[in-house]
């Protein structure tokens, strides 16, 4: 056994990836998949905020049955702009490109991705299309609905449809190039010692997640080029008076966009399998049942869409196979909340801000996958397509599943991004906060929806008002949650108390490099010895400081 | 890792193969075949035309199996795309729209 004293935490070392080099040229010319995560955190906030201020407009104008904020065909293009820009760029990137790009070559022992230019690229992709998409909001904006539902958009709308989809179309190749660095990296560049089943669930996740963006965005990207070619050649293909068929749309679109629900939870149960068994200090339960959901995941959501057409001329045997392969999905979803549940069984828990995220997913994760199976359900679907039940769903997974992930995460790795603690009190508050807004927000939509009120409307009859004065109130908790840790993460910046490389004293192999980590992550290339969750007895790592001494390698 | 290299020759003639593939559709266009064999002969020489492009413009013939995996993969996926969407179109007519 070695001395104590080498498991001292070392003096913060002087050159790290944020300080390495200086000047606007070494951000925008990096290739560090470090410096790129950032740059894609600060893109992706800047459409969050967006996004945010449409949600804003929706829920103000929603407060009074009638339609007297927005003009209907307003309104239309304020809840489109949402979903557009909250889907394709916010939702999608957040967790792959921002805590993906910036841990998957840590968590293998890599020094970077295994294509670090295409990495760069992709943000620049990302640029792209995010710029033409606001020229087109600019221009006079969308109004068909995220989804770009035919023959409406490719006939009848007179709003900026080509342009939007250009923005998307082009989107998407920043996602497959991102899918495809994660899972060449996987493939070849673990560090000796890294074998698959001792990577962390994160790294399981973000693959499954991969292989989704590289089989499913290339179809929405050829769906979105035929709609532009009918809508501006009329060729025949989805509209019915030029002899196409509008379902064919939906079967295409869903096709992508159903497992693109997967592109934005999957990463993000990456992120609460790491939190719950590092909170827990115990060894995940049932790992490989975790590692395999999630695969299984990637490729049951690609057999699932058509529950997206009960109510559309869909034969109903194709709407039976849909129903029970919708059903079907939900099994590896709940073996994760099972295995998460039970990995907390008599373990030593602490309630630090990442966890108390983690615990709120468990939670909405499970309200949000219980109503889909009522959505998956043909004769209930009926009675609530087209509601706000629907939207209440999909918001329990997105916003409830896949933000609280990405916050989650945020605050368990910015130690190591930052190398500052941001202010735990005020971590645990704003999670708090956060946690009331969004269910003071999205439970009265399920009763709105169930007893009725449909979406997309910009009146209402005024017997909802009352779900929709609760949903606002809840909403400006949620947005006002929400701004504390914008301020907290960028007062930490520079305010923030300097973090250890191991705040959180845990075996991964991100926490045995510095805070913030060295350009090229570490001095050696690692050798893993150890399982992933490998913890010592909390009294141990107490005293002796980090980790196991025979668990220490590097 | 070593690379094939791919002769002029095989590229032009790659080239002329498909050039002869795209009239051959703008042929069968101006044909009335009878029963839906309009569809299935566009597609079937859009299908060589493609296999060729993959093979030999791809790079996939001369490539390694994990590549020959990858694609497999992706044919896979498309058949997914294919048969599913097919269960909905070959099954509308198998109930009576007519209700009571």
């Amino acid at each position: 056994m070695r001395p104590i004293e080498s498991f001292e935490v070392p003096a913060p070392p002087r050159v790290n990836y944020i300080n390495a080099q200086y000047g606007l040229k070494s951000w925008l010319l990096t290739k560090d998949h470090k410096r790129i995560a950032l740059l894609y955190l600060g893109s992706i906030t800047f459409f969050f905020f967006i996004g945010g201020l449409y949600a804003l407009m929706i829920r103000l104008e929603l407060l009074t049955p009638q339609g007297d904020l927005l003009q209907s065909t307003t309104y239309n293009k304020v809840f489109t702009q949402h979903g557009i820009i909250m889907i394709f760029f916010f939702l999608i990137p957040s967790i792959p490109a921002t805590l993906g790009n910036f841990l998957i070559p840590m968590m293998i022992g890599a020094k970077d991705l295994a294509f670090p230019r295409i990495n760069l690229l992709s943000w620049y992709i990302y640029l792209l299309g995010g710029v033409i998409t606001i020229y087109a909001l600019l221009a006079g904006g969308v109004d068909t609905g995220w989804t770009f539902y035919t023959p409406f958009s490719t006939t009848f709308s007179n709003s900026y449809v080509v342009a939007t989809g250009l923005g998307i179309f082009i989107n998407g190749f920043s996602s497959i190039l991102t899918g495809l660095n994660f899972i060449v990296t996987i493939h070849t560049m673990r560090a000796p010692g890294m074998t698959w089943f001792r990577m962390p669930l994160f790294l399981w996740s973000h693959y499954a997640t991969s292989l989704i963006m590289i089989l499913g965005t290339p179809v929405v990207a050829i769906t979105i080029l035929l709609l532009a070619f009918e809508r501006v050649a009329r060729v025949g293909i989805f509209d019915p008076a030029l002899g196409g068929d509008p379902v064919l749309f939906q079967h295409l679109f869903w096709f992508y966009s159903h497992p693109a629900v997967y592109i934005m939870v999957l990463p993000s149960m990456g992120v609460i399998s790491e939190l719950i068994a590092n909170f827990s200090r115990k060894n995940i339960f049932g790992y490989s049942f975790v590692a395999f959901s999630s695969l299984a995941i990637a490729v049951f959501g690609f057999l699932v869409w058509g529950h997206h057409l009960f109510v559309t001329s869909q034969s109903v045997y194709a709407g039976m196979i849909f129903s029970f392969l919708s059903f079907a999905v939900a099994i590896p979803s709940a073996i994760k909340v099972f295995n998460w549940t039970a990995t907390l069984y008599r373990s030593s828990i602490s309630y630090d801000t990442p966890m108390l995220y983690a615990l709120g997913f468990i939670g909405l994760f499970t309200v949000g996958g219980m109503t889909g199976l009522f959505l998956a359900s043909l004769a209930t679907d009926v009675h609530l397509s087209d509601t706000y039940f629907v939207v209440a769903h999909f918001h329990y997974i997105m916003v409830g599943g896949a933000l609280m992930g990405y916050l989650g995460g945020l605050h368990y790795w910015w130690p190591k991004i930052a190398g500052r603690m941001y202010p735990e009190g005020w971590g645990r508050f704003s999670a708090l906060i956060i946690f009331v807004g969004f269910n003071l927000t999205f439970l009265p939509q399920f009763i709105a929806g169930y007893l009725g009120m449909p979406r997309r409307y910009h009146a209402y009859p005024p017997e909802f008002q009352v779900f929709n004065v609760l949903s606002t109130a809840g909403a400006s908790i949620l947005g006002f949650g929400m701004l504390i840790p914008a301020i907290y993460f960028v007062w930490s910046m520079r305010y923030g108390k300097h973090a250890e490389s191991n705040p959180w004293h845990l075996p991964g192999l991100e926490w045995r490099t510095q805070s913030p980590p060295p350009t090229e992550n570490f001095e050696v290339t690692p050798i893993v010895t150890w399982e992933a969750y490998e913890f010592a007895p909390r009294e141990e790592t107490e005293v002796v400081g980090k980790f196991r001494p025979e668990l220490e390698r590097i | 890792m070593s690379e094939h290299i791919v002769s002029v020759r095989v590229y032009i003639t790659i080239f002329l193969v498909l050039l002869v593939g795209t009239a051959l559709t703008v042929l069968a266009a101006f044909i009335d075949f009878p029963w839906r064999l309009n569809t299935i002969v566009a597609l079937t020489i859009a299908v060589v035309k493609a296999t060729f492009v993959v093979l030999y413009f791809m790079h996939v013939r001369y490539s390694s199996r994990l590549v020959w995996v990858i694609v497999a993969s992706a044919l896979f996926w498309m058949g997914i795309l294919f048969a599913l969407t097919f269960s909905d179109y070959l099954t509308r007519d198998w109930i009576s729209t007519q209700t009571g």
